[in-house]
């Protein structure tokens, strides 16, 4: 055993062209920042103000910039399937041999759900939901930091396997016994079990910190069933993290003893049983789709609601309808394998519970619509997300009742008819609130506003690309063909592959536009200031403070007495006004323990991927020295003091009052 | 109103290309995948009755009640409507629980696991998936093949499925269900086919590098008669599978020819089923598994 363990010269693919050209390009741009950052001397700034920050807002940020980059690299991923397929008809092989496709849909859904869908949907809650609940911050600020840290430490693994070694080639279900060492000897699999195993961490802490926030942050008068619809439905998706992560971490400790200390959970042999994989991973794996989801009905709940001027309609039916889901998520998980051989009663039973769960679903769509009833909707970027949402979705929805109908699913199974269902609620769902989110909170979190136009643009494709892409899976599916194909020889087939590869690149061309629509917002960002921070005349609290906020949110903690809170002191007419007198503000220090305990965990991961035993043992005791030492710093909170509060709350509302008489 | 154009002129193209289309689980040729096509259009049916008004709605309300309407009635706390609560509640309750009382007894109906309510006695062929090649025994004729298999039509065909390797899934999308394949398990599918024909069989699990050519065909012939004379032909095969030519057949090869095999040792399914077993009480579990199928057999003889 040599001292670097398994890892050799031999490990980076040279003869894989289309690897080495990304690398050389991932490389460039690096250097390209790095040399800006230096160049501009923004290196201070950078670590100071962001990498350390416990700030949950800068925190929030910087998980949508790791799940924009994410989504370049499964992006990327998906055109290179969508093509390879388009290409691969008639029996040809295309360009992709089941060596590298076979890493590549693995790692496109990894990436999409762990670290693009959820580093979006987190970032959107961190910049959020302390701000709606009238908070200064987190319940515990540095564990927030960690847990960013800890989702990069993932990625980053994740990312090392392009140019290192392989990624898993066993789908991004890694369904044991393929993923046992017998048939995956490879380190693809250990790359997928520790970016999933340290990410995954990172989010149940997640999942833990911000649900002690809403249980003792909310501001002075917020009852629960006064809480914002969006931090009801973030509250109901961290109750989902925080029942169903366990289970994740539990299933791949397993799979992790499995291949490094020939346990015999999974395998053939020895008495494991693989079916007992399957029903743990789907026990984590069905909430965690609602865990994407839900957070994203919450956002379009607030964005109908504000662009409509409109009070939400059935808060308390939307309230207990998220909870329905979050529990009924629960008890569904075996409808992912209804073709494994349970008897008919236990298929019929996970089906019907399957089915009640589009009941409350169904009622949060006609909550929607009448929540529109009666108002004055104005068409914005996020309303088109929405409104793009409510349409696709209806039609995911009923697509997925129909796969829990097992007498379907026993012909629709693993079929492109399901991977068209899973689109078609996951980017037609959680992207298309997500993106509703970024275009909603954007001016609030950056103090600027996007371009209105190019993000227009931007969702047309992204709503005409997927329905070109997706809608021939649809019918790819009900012609018998199946996901994770590499090539196929089927003329009728040929023609729906063709248009599902235009769409994707429909898709592409949405995607270049968010990219451009930023840029352009950027450069421009003098001329579209978010001056009183309330463009949209928002409903609740997270309106009233500056934009960007404050680091210390609010001054003086509001006192709530309506769902609508910051309507209701509108209406009151006591939004801007200042305190007789300031107090101290309690704030806690910035700090780089974060950066150091996931960095060593990505090292203990790195080494156990390689068989580097003796940099595991060192990274792991880095962890533990990075922990024992930030548990006993001192030094971790300081107070602003009443003066300097003064001073930039005078700021604000003198630039606030300027605004008004512009408006007069 | 774009998109809706879009949808449907996608959902009209989609189900006037797909009725023209032979092949895939639109075009069944056997009872199984009839009821099953008849199940899919029938629920989409009923969900559709909530699900067309919804986007209908959806586009009304977002066009009527936009911005600069001034004439529409503007009701800013307008928040809560009991009847209008209870009827959003209700329409999906009802139409759910008319899909849950479906679903209930479709899938009582369609269990993979029952046999065919059918006047002739069904055959038996056992199924193991491997890497990546699927072989089919005979037992009662006796004989071996790979990647094809053939049975005679209107004569309930029950698989027996187990695996050498990884998951994978046995599928023959015209004729109906598909059902896993596990390493030291049995599981079972009972399929038929009304006419005559070759179809397309699948696995539909991906099971690693040389999944997408785990292809077969499945052939259904016109009468037992001419099932029977490729029965007998397959016999005049010299090949013989035992002990020693099964494991050189197991090893993982791609993209196999079909083959046949004239003979066959009688136990080689159970074999692979309990090879798994080492000695953790395999004595038990074999003695299990032998009475399991003894009734089951005796259940196939009635």
């Amino acid at each position: 055993m040599s001292l670097l363990g398994n890892l050799s010269l031999d490990a980076i693919p040279y003869h894989e062209p289309i690897i080495m050209v990304t690398l050389a390009v991932i490389g460039v741009i690096g250097l390209a920042v790095v040399g800006l950052i230096t160049k501009y001397q923004k290196w201070g700034v950078l670590w100071h103000n962001w990498l350390t920050s416990v700030d949950h807002k800068r925190l929030g940020i910087m998980y949508i910039i790791l799940a924009l980059i994410m989504l370049i690299r499964g992006f990327s991923d998906a055109i290179m399937m969508r093509t390879q397929l388009a290409l691969a008809t008639n029996g040809a092989q295309g360009y992709l041999p089941p060596e590298h496709y076979d890493q590549i849909f693995t790692a496109h859904g990894i990436i999409m759900i762990i670290f693009m869908a959820m580093p979006f949907m987190i970032g959107l809650m961190n910049i959020v939901l302390p701000l709606q609940i009238g908070a200064r911050d987190v319940a515990f600020p540095f564990m927030n930091n960690l847990s960013f840290w800890l989702a990069a430490a993932g990625a980053v693994l994740i990312n090392i396997s392009l140019g290192l070694g392989e990624f898993a080639k066993t789908g991004w279900l890694a369904y044991p016994p393929l993923s046992e060492m017998s048939f995956s000897p490879g380190v693809g699999v250990d790359y997928y079990i520790w970016a999933l195993q340290i990410s995954g961490i990172g989010t149940l802490l997640t999942g833990v910190n911000f649900l002690a926030t809403v249980f003792k942050m909310r501001a002075p008068g917020m009852k629960l069933m006064q809480m914002p619809i969006f931090t009801w439905a973030c509250t109901w998706a961290n109750i989902l993290i925080v029942a169903s992560f366990p289970i994740l971490t539990a299933v791949l400790g397993l799979l992790t003893l499995d291949r490094y200390l020939d346990f015999h959970f999974f395998t053939n042999d020895g008495g494991g049983n693989a079916m007992m994989y399957i029903n743990l991973f789907w026990a984590w794996g069905h909430p965690e789709v609602y865990i994407l989801v839900l957070p994203a009905f919450g956002i379009f709940s607030e964005v109908i609601s504000t662009f409509t001027g409109k009070r939400l309609f059935g808060y308390t039916s939307m309230v207990w309808a998220s909870g329905a889901i979050s529990i009924l998520g629960f008890v569904v998980w075996l409808h992912h394998f209804f073709t494994m051989g349970s008897s008919a009663d236990v298929n019929a039973f996970f089906g019907v519970m399957t089915m009640i769960i589009a009941i409350p679903t169904g009622v949060k769509l006609f909550n929607w619509l009448f929540t529109m009833y009666r108002g004055r909707l104005r068409i914005t970027v996020p309303v088109l997300w929405t409104l793009g949402f409510m349409v696709t979705f209806s039609i995911g929805g009923m697509t997925g009742v129909l796969l829990a109908v097992p007498g379907a699913d026993y012909v629709l199974h693993n079929s492109l008819f399901l991977v068209a269902h899973f689109h078609n609620t996951i980017i037609g769902g959680a992207v298309f609130g997500y993106m509703a989110g970024f275009a909603f909170w954007f001016p609030k979190a950056t103090g600027f506003h996007l371009n209105e136009r190019l993000g227009k643009y931007s969702f047309w494709c992204w709503q005409i690309g997927f329905y070109v892409a997706f809608m021939p899976l649809y019918v790819l599916g009900f012609l018998g063909m199946t996901r994770r194909l590499n090539h196929t020889n089927n003329p009728d087939w040929n023609i729906w592959l063709y248009i599902a590869a235009v769409g994707a690149l429909i898709i592409f061309v949405g995607i270049i536009l968010q990219f451009v629509q930023l840029y352009v917002s950027i450069r421009d960002r003098e001329q579209n200031p978010d001056v009183d921070g309330d463009p949209w005349n928002g409903h609740t609290l997270e309106w009233s403070t500056a934009s960007p906020p404050q680091f210390y949110n609010f001054a003086v903690l509001p006192k709530v007495h309506d769902i609508d809170a910051f309507t209701d002191m509108k209406e009151k007419g006591i939004e801007y006004q200042a305190p007789d007198e300031y107090m101290p503000i309690h704030m806690p220090r910035n700090t780089a323990a974060g950066m150091q305990i996931a960095g060593a965990a990505g090292i203990v991961g790195f080494a156990l991927i390689w068989h580097i035993w003796w940099l595991a043992i060192v990274g792991t005791l880095g962890m533990v020295v990075a922990l024992i030492a930030r548990c006993y710093a001192k030094d971790v909170d300081y107070y602003v003091e009443p003066q300097e509060v003064a001073e930039i709350e005078r700021a604000h509302l003198a630039s606030v009052a300027t605004v008004k008489e512009e408006a007069l | 109103m774009l998109i809706r154009k879009l949808g449907y002129s996608v959902l009209t193209a989609s189900i006037l290309l797909l009725s023209g289309c032979e092949g895939g689980v639109l075009d069944p040729k056997g009872q199984v995948g009839i009821d099953e096509k008849y199940l899919i259009v029938v629920a989409t049916v009923l969900m559709l009755l909530v699900v067309i008004p919804v986007i209908g709605m959806t586009l009304y309300f977002a066009w009527r009640y936009r911005e600069g309407r001034e004439h529409e009635i503007y009701d800013p706390k307008w928040a809560h409507s009991t009847k209008i609560e209870v009827v959003v509640w209700l329409i999906p309750i009802v139409i759910i629980a008319i899909l849950g009382t479906l679903t209930w007894y479709s899938t009582q109906e369609l269990d993979p696991y029952k046999p065919l309510d059918h006047e002739h006695k069904p055959i038996t062929i056992q199924v193991v998936s491997l890497n990546w090649k699927w072989l089919f025994i005979y037992p009662e004729q006796g004989i071996a093949t790979i990647n094809e298999v053939v049975f005679p039509k209107d004569v309930p065909v029950e698989f027996k499925i187990t695996s050498d390797t990884t998951m994978n899934s046995f599928f023959i999308p015209q004729l109906g269900s598909q059902i896993y394949s596990m390493e030291g398990m049995t599981t079972r599918l009972n399929l038929i086919a009304n006419e005559a024909g070759e179809f397309d069989g699948i696995s539909a699990n991906y099971s690693g590098a040389g999944f997408t050519g785990m292809k077969f065909k499945a052939i259904a012939k016109n009468s037992e008669l001419e099932f029977e004379q490729w029965v007998s032909a397959v016999k005049h095969s010299p090949a013989k599978l035992g002990d020693q030519s099964y494991a050189q057949l197991a090893k993982p090869s791609e993209n196999n020819p079909v083959n046949y095999y004239g003979s066959v040792d009688s136990q080689l399914f159970q074999h692979i089923v309990m090879q798994f077993m080492g000695n953790m009480n395999s004595h038990d579990m074999y003695e299990d598994h032998q009475e399991h199928s003894a009734q089951m057999h005796m259940q196939a003889e009635d």
